[in-house]
């Protein structure tokens, strides 16, 4: 689609979560992409993907944030985010928001070709096979379900994660089963959520990993809360923090420096 | 009930924003009909004659049927007494009243008590003929007619069903072929047999012999005849 | 039945404390989840005969009256009769009717949805009949007087124990001292008990997983061959179908059930697929006199042409509730009506209102592993949030949870008073949480600090941060290493 030779001109869409809770996630993504050659902007009039909004059916506000990512992004070669779920949004869902404003639906489909969840970005696209980073521990990985189920992203972490110096990966059992966070679901049914969360941290606990990463900030806080909240000291990190080698800036999530 | 049937109708054309349906969909549906074409069928069963009797055997021994070879229907009598008495049954059997399996020369064994017709609750053991057989998923296929009551399928504990191997096909559409095949009518049933009956209704375990056979025992005849 | 849709939380909350179901449900994996996937992995065509069975089902739909009035002239030919019945009222109607006119006193029934669906039963025995439940999951549960959990296994929530007890407390003629402990022994004395209903019956009625265009026929899948005695022996055999289970030809109806059992139960073929074809032939010595087969639309009709048309195409098999996380954490009853799980999300506000079962699609967290299973690939996250969709038009959504959400939207639709916003409250967050790295409570989201800790912010924001390194003045914190170590990776 693009021209090789040309620097891919990225725009970051940062996220809320990523944005609210975890900026590191975001330089971490933004230190992935540069190594990898690319430019990275981030588009200030960016707030989020709108998918609080669709998801509880309100499609005006969904429309009015989704009309607003769109303008702020279509100039960009690529838009890559550190999230399967809002990549995911912006991918699968914002065509059909429009469904009958052809003007849109064409605008909204000319973005997705080019979003990208930021893993698989650098492995499908870029063509990146390894990292240069260091992270002695063993790590278990958690699938979060739209980066899974909507784009596909499975291999992608796990390729880039063995490439990392004195990491071992070892396989979560259920690592595609739900967490439980679900967006708005873990507020409106929170003792469904925390069942769900409770069966996903014994799971965690089995593998006898002393880290679980994952590639989305919702699923991320949820697990870390319950981890936490269990007592646990297994630490959690958004995957970017490891491939870009920057968990010595900042404490695992839920955690404080030291710890 | 006629308001019903015309209020249901008009219903799903409203529904679909038309009236009824144009001359073109008309013959689409008739088209369809009449074509009954295939969909895909798996590869699976695309095999040689005898890899597919092969694949049978193995789909239906998978399932808990049990499946025993023999050279012609003269050795019938001697596998059904000798599977009965393996399984510490009476030698009983109710034979469905099918002019193939009436050609079996039952007097070989004289101890069996051989009986034709339905089945009754009390027979413990039955014999049918079967129309054909599956081999992509070890699937008997039996027709319902005079000569095979459906409830010999069904009632009794003990199912031993006579297959030729030249009845066995690859699909359950090679199946429907053979049934348009002989010109009739389509009968009351079609059985679609796939091991013995079994539920796992009790915590996922599986129990065989619920409400049908417990046990399915398949006499496959390899010789055209007696 | 009577719909408990609406306290879908308290019913929740009573499933999650119960000890005995929570055990039950703990098997489904094992059970059914992979199941599926071995049998899944061994037919390698498996992903395409979904595509050509929703195909099938999306051609049926746009022809649907054509293939229903070729199924009952097909019913007809073949010395049937076909009931249409609009509401759950007719259907109860008409199949008194039949057994009235034979007098009959016994009903037996082969495991069917839509009788649960019309409350058969209840209507039955109100009318002098006495409805045996065949399969042995229905009979079980029939005996307890519950309402099944599971579409194609109904008693799942239950132990042997359970069953134990209650057969027990049923079959009261039986030696007292016998023992139950083994599953073995409780398939055995309902064999016996049943065998008797079956000979004594005087009409059957079984569902249908299909009714076919081209020969009239109904189709029914099971691994008990309880339907097949229900139907054979009395002397009627009703047939109680919804109108969408309709398909057009043999070959159609055999290409779908190559993925109705791997889907299900994870079996490559249930062992007894039957199709009957009007009552007995001339000749034939056993097989119903009479066949009838009663068309229930009750709703589904008005879901043609609307986005939920799609839900049409399901068959029933299950496979949403097996591996949906939300149906195995508190079980099909706390969804409240005859349908559970995701299908039943989706269905349920459809056929009983969105008043009643707003709960339902809501109850999810679009997990999205419902559709990937979906052998007949219903896109059930995209219907539930058109339910959504429907219930905020409706102003339906507590105000609360509407505030809150209006007040977000208006900040993501404004990007400075985002940032300013959110700016401070992080800022304030970041400052609190710095000495733990968490919260155990915090105003406004027990729902989340009740049952988990709320990880503590950074501090600032990315885009604070960010704005920070563009103007090379960042100095301190995470923006310091985060740029520095970004710029030594990029150089």
């Amino acid at each position: 689609m693009e021209n090789k030779t040309k620097t891919p001109r990225v725009g970051l869409f940062v996220t809320c979560l990523v944005d609210l809770f975890r900026p590191t996630v975001g330089f971490a993504a933004v230190k992935l992409l540069e190594a990898a050659g690319c430019t990275v902007e981030v588009p200030a009039s960016q707030t989020c993907c709108g998918q609080p909004a669709y998801n509880s059916g309100d499609r005006a506000d969904t429309k009015d944030i989704a009309r607003a990512v769109i303008k702020a992004f279509e100039e960009f070669d690529y838009v890559v985010a550190p999230s399967g779920s809002c990549a995911g949004m912006i991918k699968e869902h914002y065509g059909e928001l429009f469904a009958d404003e052809p003007e849109w639906a064409q605008r909204a489909a000319h973005l997705k070709h080019r979003t990208y969840e930021l893993i698989s970005f650098l492995v499908d696209v870029l063509g990146i096979e390894a990292v240069d980073a260091e992270y002695t521990g063993t790590i278990t990985y958690h699938d979060s379900c739209s980066g899974l189920r909507e784009l596909g992203v499975k291999q992608q972490p796990r390729t880039l994660l063995r490439s990392v110096g004195g990491l071992t990966l070892t396989e979560l059992p259920g690592a595609e089963v739900c967490c439980g966070f679900g967006g708005t679901f873990c507020i409106k049914y929170p003792e469904i959520s925390n069942k769900m969360v409770g069966e996903k941290t014994i799971d965690i606990a089995r593998t006898g990993a002393d880290t679980l990463l994952a590639g989305d900030m919702g699923c991320l806080l949820n697990m870390a809360g319950k981890l936490k909240r269990e007592g646990s000291d297994i630490k959690v990190r958004h995957v970017a923090e490891i491939l870009a080698d920057m968990t010595r800036d900042v404490p695992p999530i839920g955690d404080t420096r030291g710890a | 009930m006629s308001e019903a049937r015309t209020q249901i109708l008009t219903s799903i054309r409203r529904s679909l924003k038309r009236d009824s349906a144009s001359p073109e969909m008309v013959s689409t549906v008739e088209n369809r009909l009449k074509a009954h074409a295939r969909n895909l069928v798996p590869q699976r069963s695309n095999l040689s004659p005898s890899d597919r009797i092969d694949l049978f055997v193995s789909m239906a021994t998978e399932v808990a049927a049990t499946v025993e070879r023999l050279p012609n229907l003269s050795r019938v009598p001697h596998a059904v007494a000798d599977y009965l008495a393996s399984q510490n049954l009476p030698a009983e059997v109710k034979v469905a009243p099918d002019p193939q399996l009436a050609t079996i020369p039952w007097d070989k064994r004289p101890t069996l008590t051989v009986t034709t017709g339905r089945a009754a609750d009390r027979d413990l053991t039955s014999v049918t003929a079967a129309f054909s057989a599956i081999a992509e998923t070890g699937t008997l296929m039996m027709l319902s007619g005079p000569e095979h009551p459906t409830t010999l399928n069904m009632m009794p504990d003990t199912h031993i069903v006579v297959l030729r191997a030249d009845q066995v096909v690859g699909s359950y559409e090679d199946g429907w072929d053979a049934v348009r095949r002989r010109d009739k009518e389509m009968p009351r049933t079609v059985n679609f047999i796939t091991g013995p009956s079994r539920t796992g209704d009790i915590e996922q375990t599986l129990q065989l012999g619920a409400h049908g056979p417990r046990r399915l025992h398949i006499l496959l005849i390899d010789g055209p005849s007696v | 039945m009577q719909s408990t849709s609406h306290a879908f939380k308290d019913n929740a909350h009573g499933a999650l404390a119960d000890e005995r179901l929570q055990k039950a449900l703990g098997k489904m994996k094992v059970g059914f989840q992979d199941k599926r996937t071995r049998a899944v992995a061994r037919l390698p065509e498996f992903d395409t005969l979904r595509d050509q069975s929703r195909d099938i089902k999306n051609h049926v739909l746009e022809h649907l009256d054509l293939y229903l009035e070729r199924f009952e002239a097909n019913v007809i030919a073949n010395g049937g009769k076909v009931h249409w019945c609009r509401t759950p009222g007719e259907a109860r109607d008409a199949i008194v009717e039949i057994c009235r006119s034979v007098d009959a006193r016994i009903v037996t029934k082969g495991k069917s949805m839509i009788a649960e669906e019309i409350e058969l039963n209840d209507h039955l025995e109100k009318n002098g009949l006495e409805p045996v439940e065949t399969d042995l999951g229905e009979y079980i549960i029939q005996l307890r007087k519950e309402a099944p959990s599971h579409i194609i296994a109904p008693a799942v929530h239950l132990n042997k124990e359970d069953v134990a007890e209650s057969f027990m407390k049923a079959h009261d003629k039986l030696d007292p001292n016998r023992s139950l402990e083994e599953p073995r022994a409780l398939v055995n004395e309902a064999r016996e008990m049943l065998r008797q209903k079956f000979l004594a019956a005087d009409v059957g009625i079984t569902g249908a997983n299909f009714l076919i265009a081209e020969t009239g026929s109904t189709v029914i899948v099971t691994n008990e061959g309880n339907g097949d005695l229900t139907q054979t022996l009395p002397k009627i055999h009703i047939v109680l179908a919804s109108l969408e289970k309709i398909v057009p030809t043999l070959e159609d109806a055999t290409t779908i059930l190559r993925v109705l059992a791997r889907s299900a139960t994870g079996q490559e073929f249930s062992s007894y697929t039957t199709f009957s074809t009007g009552p007995r032939r001339p000749g034939d010595l056993d097989g119903p006199e009479q066949f009838h087969v009663v068309l229930l639309d009750n709703g589904r009709t008005a879901m043609l042409g609307t986005e939920f048309q799609e839900m049409l195409r399901c068959i029933r098999c299950g496979a949403c509730m097996n591996h949906c996380p939300v149906y195995g954490a508190v079980g099909g009853h706390a969804y409240g009506w005859v349908y559970p799980g995701p299908m039943g999300s989706v269905l349920t506000p459809g056929l009983i209102g969105v008043q009643e079962a707003g709960h339902l699609p809501n109850a999810s967290t679009f997990c999205g592993k419902c559709e990937s299973v979906c052998p007949m690939r219903i896109p059930l996250p995209k219907m539930m949030r058109h339910w959504r969709e429907r219930e905020y038009e409706k102003k339906m959504s507590p105000q609360a949870f509407r505030n809150g959400l209006g007040i977000w939207a208006w900040f993501a639709k404004r990007p400075d008073m985002y940032r300013l916003g959110s700016r401070i409250a992080m800022g304030v967050l970041g400052m609190l949480g710095r000495r733990k790295g968490k919260f155990r409570s915090l105003p406004l989201a027990g729902g989340w600090t009740d049952w988990r800790d709320m990880p503590a912010p950074e501090g600032k924001t990315f885009h604070q941060l960010w704005a920070e390194r563009q103007q090379g003045k960042a100095s301190t914190g995470a923006a310091t290493t985060a740029s520095s170590s970004s710029d030594r990776k990029a150089a």
